[in-house]
């Protein structure tokens, strides 16, 4: 009961010299939507790239549904990959591809169903994204920035996974757009149910698709807490990512 | 103390780029005997690197036929012996120019765009979205790559090695007034099989270099677009080092004494 969908304890993860992140700790519980919140180069996309099992950590234990992931042989980390639905930063179509097929890539490559049955789920779940059949024939590379994000987002949801992981979903997106996506990703995770895992760095974003809210800083989750919480917190990390300021503990790296 | 650090760095680069290589081309062709295979892909694979590579292929063939003709024979009138130059071109298409020729050429064309394709792939994570969505992306993009690779390369340089020859033909013929049945006649007397099968053997790994490199590159490039370009001229450079090298060690193989 109450156990955890994902959980990281101690994770740690070094490239050569640079040690990105220095224990992790983090559960997500089942249906809940945690938003992961930093500076760039915090190593947002290195925990998740790590739940993922795209990295491997150097140290730590990452269980989803209570069982250990890291270290899992390739077969049986596809398995649990086959739950796991992602949105890639910059959405990470395949050119070579039909947008239809993009959505239903999972679908096909786990012969889940066969290619007409697979052209019929795509036009769905494009549908829940807002997006016209149509747009199924066209290539992703006349799609727009915005709209190719949808498509990623239709992708992520096509084979109706139990957690979904979003990297950066508004970045390199007008406000109008962004709010469109938060919307969606609000929208989808209440339909498929599933449990959610963001990072992002815009706030009005976090605030909005998050049922809670973690800091990352310095390799580490230095707060977590509710969004409505996090205005008012004194802890001068959160403080000053939250408002923006160039003042305080977090120092950008800036070469000379 | 400082130069002999800066040899160490290099040389332990060296080591683990080709260690890291040596893994790749294994694993590579490891999974070239393991379903589940995608004929889709490697059909398109097949197509662009045989028959979109036809064109270049055949002109560089030909051209090499047509030089040759004519450089044997300033060299053989010396002698009196242009009955010869039959002989030596078409040992030479067969043997050597057409496969190591067509090979750097296909190496330009070919492994440049598959590096810059799957390091463009890289880059813009689409080979970790490959990865979380159920597909191995060495299967999906590297093993169709160097099948098309290995099977189309013989194909294409035994149209090479015709052209070649044809080209050879036509100026012995045109310019140096040659009998064009006594120079056929001469051609076919001299062709041995060893001649054209050691020529096929040789495209066939050289296509498998060429593929090799181009996916190596592109399947570790980082950085961007810096990093692709860097990726691109790293697969093809290092393709022509190889198929030249690789060139030398199959000649020994096949006629050294």
């Amino acid at each position: 009961m109450d156990q955890p969908k994902i959980e990281l304890s101690g994770v740690t993860k070094a490239f050569g010299a640079k040690q990105v992140l220095t224990g992790v700790d983090l559960t997500v519980a089942e249906g809940e939507s945690v938003v992961i919140i930093g500076g760039s180069g915090t190593g947002k996309s290195v925990t998740v790239k790590c739940i993922l099992g795209l990295l491997k950590p150097d140290a730590g234990s990452i269980k989803i549904d209570g069982r250990e992931v890291t270290g899992l042989s390739v077969g049986e980390r596809d398995k649990v990959n086959r739950q796991v639905g992602m949105l890639f930063q910059g959405g990470a179509l395949f050119d070579s591809l039909p947008v239809w097929e993009n959505v239903a890539f999972g679908l096909l490559s786990r012969k889940q169903c066969g290619r007409e049955e697979a052209r019929e789920i795509a036009a769905r779940k494009l549908a829940m994204v807002g997006l016209k059949r149509e747009i199924g024939e066209a290539q992703p590379a006349d799609l727009s920035i915005g709209m190719q994000k949808r498509v990623g987002l239709a992708r992520a949801i096509a084979t109706d996974p139990e957690i979904i992981l979003f990297d950066e979903p508004t970045t390199g997106l007008d406000p109008i757009m962004a709010d469109m996506i938060n919307e969606l990703i609000v929208h989808v995770n209440q339909e498929v149910g599933a449990t959610a895992l963001s990072i992002s760095h815009d706030m009005e974003s976090a605030r909005k698709i998050g049922d809670r809210i973690a800091m990352l800083y310095q390799g580490k989750i230095v707060w977590a807490g509710d969004p409505a919480d996090i205005d008012g917190e004194t802890d001068p990390v959160v403080d000053q990512f939250v408002h923006g300021r160039v003042d305080g503990p977090i120092k950008m790296a800036i070469r000379a | 103390m400082k130069p002999l650090r800066a040899i160490g760095r290099v040389f332990l680069a060296f080591l683990g780029t080709a260690g890291r290589l040596t893994m790749f081309a294994g694993t590579s062709v490891t999974h070239c005997f393991l379903p589940p295979y995608y004929p889709r892909i490697m059909l398109r694979q097949m197509i662009e690197i045989g028959y979109f590579s036809l064109p270049v292929v055949g002109l560089t063939a030909v051209f090499a036929g047509m030089v040759l003709a004519l450089q044997s024979y300033t060299g053989f009138a010396r002698f009196s012996a242009e009955g010869a130059i039959a002989n030596v071109v078409v040992l030479s298409v067969t043997r050597e120019l057409a496969p190591v020729l067509g090979g750097l050429m296909i190496a330009g064309r070919v492994g440049a765009s598959m590096a810059a394709e799957i390091g463009t792939m890289r880059v813009t994570e689409q080979i970790d979205a490959l990865t979380t969505l159920s597909t191995n992306p060495i299967k999906y993009l590297v093993v169709p790559r160097i099948i098309a690779g290995v099977v189309m390369l013989p194909f294409l340089i035994l149209i090479a090695d015709i052209i070649g020859v044809f080209g050879g033909f036509l100026v012995s013929v045109y310019k140096l007034g040659f009998n064009p049945a006594i120079y056929l006649q001469n051609t076919w007397d001299f062709l041995e099989p060893l001649d054209v099968i050691s020529g096929l053997v040789k495209a066939s790994v050289f296509g498998f270099l060429v593929a090799l490199m181009g996916c190596y590159h592109g399947y570790y490039s980082k950085g961007g677009a810096q990093g692709v370009g860097t990726a691109t001229t790293n697969a093809v450079v290092s393709a022509s080092i190889l198929i030249l090298c690789f060139n030398y060690i199959l000649t020994e193989a096949f006629f050294g004494l």
